[in-house]
């Protein structure tokens, strides 16, 4: 039955990308141009395999209604950390054995040469990114904010915020901002009386807050002047300094990191040349190839090992990214396993948040 | 029996049964002539329709998956002790589970009723290969959630793919770990109040359309046709641009460093630190979708109106009846058609709108449909999706039954 | 030109015109006098003014200039509700969305009368149209005559003094518009009132009328009693729109008090009485009405005019025989006999003499 539904939803949306021989999906915008350049172009030239990319708000769900259909077009899908992991669960994806996975330059494995938590079941890290905030430099003229909590003060910051309507990754910050210090913030969450007191500080802005859905709407929101200060996934921030001079700054304090992990869909009709492309992205060389198109920290250490440049040739990444010692003084990992677990609960009880007047 | 009865055909055949032959023959055509779009409606349309109610009653995450309790289940009646035999079952399905990989679809489904349950199942089936009896204590030793009787009950509920739970869920209802159906605390009760302001919103917003667009069906049908071809088509540009592209041009317009925003403080009626609200809430998704809507009340008014002549005003006016008289007695009781029409279509289509509020509402602006959405894109819960789909199509078939009632839909004029 | 015929003057257009655009008068100068209790027919083909003037009488349409009466009162700018004037519409403008008895009971209602006085009023108004059982129908199960009927009535049931039918008959089939006419007829006559009745069916207009204002371009050509209007038309217009009529062109030789002889295109002098003749050498048009042609020399009365004519066709028509014929170079010429005992049947082709008398002839102004 459930096969039947998705066929019939999914059958028409599908021939477009039945041509290629290697269907990438990721997540558009700059993040999925990043990707373009950084993976797929080399990737198709290199190996004479056709490589195509395809966008999607958030590829996970229409790998998950594929699979489940049994129509599967993707060979490999960009997924978040938590995602990889419930949806490896499943049985949605392709496990990937590590040991395959191209080694570091000086010939460190790679199951070794990634950084913890970066190699998974079913997935491996392309890069880290962070949930970090920004604002704008012109709306204050005087003092700036530097801590997570003055993104939370409207009375010495005055203005609109803009913030991702999710609880992931605001929660976190609201207890962060309330005093919570990085390493107990999933530990006070998991309490009913933790969760409420992320509600209550998120309370005190809620009049304040703009909320934004696409990564691209952040930059966007800064940039109209509709909120003077933002959440927002690092990399597009970056994006909008460098390549449209926007007068942005990032606050460090109390980002939430998390790894992005490329995967293959179980039954991908192309899985040993996905695994070729995987294992070519994933390399050395690839991950820096990314690092020079969005501010995203690549996974292995030895990708850190020498400077990295953007690719307008003068802008020092390392200090960009969520990975650099400076911007991990106060820095906060997401946690995949309170995620998987209360991904559900906390939803509804957001939602609900959200609906209360 | 009657005479008509033996009446006969020239060549003997009783004349009721040609009669019925030539009818049928008749009828096989005008089958054969619609059965194109039969297909394509049943195909597109009502397949879907009903394939959407099943999945909310059906959820075959956990009762697929564990096999050997769901067998357990029916052998043990609610009440009974979940004793060694349970968690021997227990341990063989989990170890299943590791072996298809299907823990986290078991788990995610449990997940549905207990909150924090998704880990339990993927982080047991890990170990689960190494188990050995007595499988209690060698579960409880994983987690002692295990022992946790809500979660047997939850998986007792599951191990039946046919529940009632989603609906439960979608009206902010759960089941107790007893098994009753309480209602879900306040602070997580979201759907009842979406619904509810989705359809104070959805009404709101058809008066609106009516009232605006009332006046401009008038002008519409009662100016010269030139002049009237010219209006048309203003009326009908919003339907030549893209959805997207209109509500797009909104938040140009609305945002607070917005085109109407920036003129009020130019005029100096708001101060440039006041300026207006008027995006992300709900006046925003009014303002918006009123728009959008309105021309779905002006073409079923416009044609309504084109077919009353003006001599019935004229008339009242002549019997003695003021201007105003005339028009609330005479004209627009025979609009009603239009009037009915227009509403309708625009209420049932403000019921379902999704991606106007989802881009102008903010928070409070949300509907009904966003939920829908969510939980089809992001929660990945399709069965909580086609519970509350399913809700929605029982309220809009409602009002269209009490508008059945009020109006008549016979009365109903599209254009 | 306003020659009253009964009773005091009651509704006066004094000097009135009318333009719709600025530029073209729709109705020029127009000066009319209906006194009480009269049936006035506004005659004419569309476009020559005569609803114009009935929807200022209304109070649709504001007059240009001049003033329009009402009981002494100038009503130019009354609105219409205010002027109590019953009125009948040509698609009969009942409230498709009301019942009979509510359409009937709409006109009481609003002037505020209480429900029994209302449902007497009704009933009886019913009653006079002989509708007493459609009193619960709605106008959409009724027929054409019956809504007719209705629509009469609820112009009537609030007791106006003046009725005005835009017309009301022109979607009925040709017997029951009979029927009806003689029906309005005599309604006007029981009830005493005053009725203004536009229509361009010259028959129906000759039937129901006191007086006929007929109308052409923005202007009243002639108004008259119907019987004058048929046979003294005053000028071609009128005498071509009303009733069918024979035209001989030609020009005027002789004029002599009520005689004047013109000389027609083929040459042949006949005499005439001059209508609107101002001098000798001036164009002329000729009217014969059909019905006075004769060719039995018995039927011809004395002095007439007798010109040769030759028989085109012959049509049977059940009563009369029509016949067109050729005669002094038209070919349109048409007598109409009578289908009596001794009438004779002529065949096409047949070439005889024809004749009328001088007075039947009348010489009219040319029509440019």
């Amino acid at each position: 039955m459930k096969k039947l539904i998705l066929t019939t939803a999914l059958t028409c949306c599908m021939g477009a990308a039945a041509q290629a021989d290697v269907v990438v999906m990721s997540w558009g915008g700059s993040y999925g141009k990043a990707q373009t350049e950084a993976y797929v172009k080399p990737f198709a030239e290199k190996f004479g395999i056709k490589t195509t990319m395809i966008d999607a708000d958030n590829p996970a769900t229409p790998i998950k209604a594929q699979v489940e259909a049994g129509n599967v077009s993707v060979d490999i899908a960009s997924l978040e950390y938590a995602d990889a992991v419930r949806m490896c669960d499943e049985g949605l994806l392709e496990p990937i054995d590590a040991s395959k996975l191209a080694p570091a330059p000086d010939g460190t494995p790679a199951t070794e040469d990634f950084l913890p938590g970066a190699l998974t079941d079913c997935g491996v890290s392309t890069d880290i990114w962070a949930n970090v905030y920004a604002y704008d430099s012109t709306k204050f003229p005087g003092e700036k904010p530097t801590t997570i909590a003055d993104f939370f003060d409207t009375k010495k910051f005055p203005g609109k915020r803009g913030v991702n309507k999710r609880p992931k990754a605001v929660l976190e910050i609201a207890l962060m901002a309330d005093g919570v210090p990085a390493a107990d913030v999933y530990k006070v969450l998991a309490t009913p009386e933790g969760l409420d007191r992320a509600f209550k500080k998120l309370d005190t802005i809620k009049k304040d807050i703009v909320w934004w859905e696409a990564g691209a709407q952040a930059p966007q929101l800064l940039a109209d002047g509709e909120v003077v200060m933002t959440t927002a996934y690092n990399g597009r921030i970056f994006n909008a300094v460098a390549d449209e001079h926007k007068p942005f700054v990032i606050v460090w304090d109390g980002q939430v990191y998390e790894n992005e992990m490329f995967a293959i869909p179980k039954g991908a009709p192309h899985a040993e040349d996905a695994m070729k492309f995987l294992t070519y992205s994933t390399s050395t060389e690839g991950l820096r190839r990314s690092a020079q198109w969005i501010s995203y920290g690549p996974a292995r250490k030895s990708a850190l090992k020498e400077d990295l440049l953007f690719h307008d040739g003068k802008t020092e990444m390392l200090p960009n990214l969520p990975t650099y010692p400076g911007n991990m003084k106060n820095a906060l990992e997401t946690s995949m396993e309170f995620w998987v677990d209360h991904q559900t609960e906390l939803s509804e009880r957001f939602n609900a948040w959200l609906a209360a007047n | 029996m009657t005479e008509t009865a033996s009446l006969t055909t020239s060549d003997g055949k009783p004349l009721k049964a040609a009669l019925a032959a030539s009818l049928a023959t008749r009828r096989k055509k005008a089958l054969l002539l619609v059965a194109p779009l039969l297909l394509f409606v049943l195909v597109t349309f009502i397949v879907p329709i009903g394939q959407m109610l099943f999945q909310s009653v059906h959820n075959d995450g956990f009762s697929s998956t564990a096999p050997t309790l769901q067998a357990w289940f029916k052998d043990h009646p609610e009440g009974s002790d979940i004793d060694e035999s349970a968690y021997a079952a227990l341990a063989a399905d989990l170890k299943q589970m590791k072996a298809d990989r299907t823990a986290g679809v078991a788990g995610t489904r449990i997940n549905y009723d207990i909150s924090g349950t998704q880990s339990l199942f993927t982080s047991t089936a890990r170990k689960a290969d190494t188990m050995k009896p007595p499988y209690k204590d060698a579960i409880l030793a994983t987690s002692d959630k295990w022992g946790d009787p809500n979660v047997w009950r939850a998986m007792r509920d599951a191990s039946s793919p046919y529940t009632i739970d989603f609906f439960l869920n979608a009206v902010d209802m759960t089941r107790a770990s007893d098994g009753h159906i309480v209602a879900v605390p306040s602070d997580q009760a979201v759907y009842k109040k979406l619904f509810w302001r989705t359809i104070v919103m959805s009404a709101e917003i058809t008066v609106l359309c009516l009232l605006l667009g009332f006046p401009i069906a008038f002008l519409l049908a009662n100016i010269p046709m030139r002049h009237a071809m010219l209006l048309m088509i203003l009326v009908l540009l919003p339907f030549w641009t893209s959805l997207l592209v209109r509500t797009t041009s909104w938040m140009v317009l609305l945002q607070q460093q917005g085109v109407i925003n920036d003129l009020l403080v130019w005029l100096g009626i708001i101060d440039n630190g006041h300026r207006l609200e008027m995006m992300y809430n709900e006046t925003g998704t009014i303002i918006a979708m009123t728009h959008i809507l309105l021309p779905f009340t002006i073409l079923p008014l416009y044609s309504v109106m084109k077919t009353i002549p003006p001599s019935y005003v004229r008339a009242a006016r002549s019997l003695g009846a003021t201007s105003w008289t005339a028009f609330r007695r005479v004209y627009l009781p025979q609009t009603l058609p239009g009037l009915g029409a227009g509403g309708l279509l625009v209420f049932i289509l403000a019921m379902g709108y999704y991606i106007t509020p989802a881009l102008v509402g903010g928070a409070d602006g949300q509907m009904i449909s966003n939920m829908i959405a969510f939980h089809m894109q992001k929660s990945l819960n399709w069965s909580l999706a086609a519970a509350l789909s399913t809700i929605l199509l029982v309220i809009v078939m409602i009002f269209f039954w009490i508008y059945d009632r009020i109006v008549g839909i016979d009365k109903m004029k599209l254009g | 030109m306003s020659t009253i015929q009964t009773g005091e003057p009651f509704v006066v257009f004094d000097h009135v015109q009318k333009s719709y655009d600025g530029e073209n008068l729709v109705v020029k100068d127009l000066n009319l006098s209906i006194g009480k209790g009269e049936f006035l027919t506004m005659l004419g083909p569309s476009g020559s003014g005569k609803t114009t003037c009935l929807m200022m009488l209304a109070g649709f349409e504001t007059a240009t200039r001049g003033q329009i009466l009402l009981n002494g009162v100038n009503i130019n700018e009354m609105p219409p509700h205010k002027r109590g004037i019953g009125m009948v519409f040509q698609n009969y403008a009942l409230f498709p969305h009301m019942t009979v008895a509510e359409n009937l009971s709409f006109p009481l209602e609003v002037r505020g009368m209480d429900k029994a006085e209302r449902e007497e009023k009704v009933t009886r108004a019913l009653d006079m149209v002989q509708m007493g059982k459609f009193a619960a129908r709605r106008p959409g199960q009724m027929s054409g005559g019956q809504c007719q009927r209705i629509a009469l009535a609820r112009a009537l049931v609030f007791d106006p003094e003046l009725v005005l039918m835009d017309e009301p008959l022109g979607a009925l089939d040709k017997q029951l518009r009979e029927h009806m006419q003689y029906e309005i007829k005599a309604l006007h006559d029981r009830l005493g009132i005053t009725v203004v009745y536009v229509t361009h069916d010259q028959g129906e207009a000759l039937t129901m009328s006191d007086r006929v204002a007929v109308f052409n371009d923005g202007r009243i050509q002639q108004l008259a009693p119907p019987d004058e209007l048929y046979e003294r038309p005053k000028n071609s217009f009128v005498a071509q729109f009303i009733g069918e009529n024979n035209k001989l062109p030609g020009t005027v030789e002789a004029l002599d008090g009520d005689h004047c002889t013109v000389r027609l295109q083929t040459g042949e002098l006949i005499t005439a009485t001059p209508v609107n003749i101002r001098h000798v050498g001036q164009e002329t048009l000729v009217s014969i009405r059909p019905e006075r042609v004769e060719h039995k020399s018995e039927m011809i009365p004395a002095g007439a005019y007798m010109i040769d004519a030759e028989v085109i066709e012959v049509i049977y028509m059940g009563d009369i025989f029509r016949t067109r014929m050729r005669v002094a170079g038209t070919e349109d010429f048409v007598m109409k006999s009578r289908n009596t005992m001794g009438q004779t049947r002529l065949a096409a082709g047949q070439k005889l003499k024809i004749g009328w008398h001088p007075a039947d002839a009348r010489a009219l102004d040319p029509i440019e």
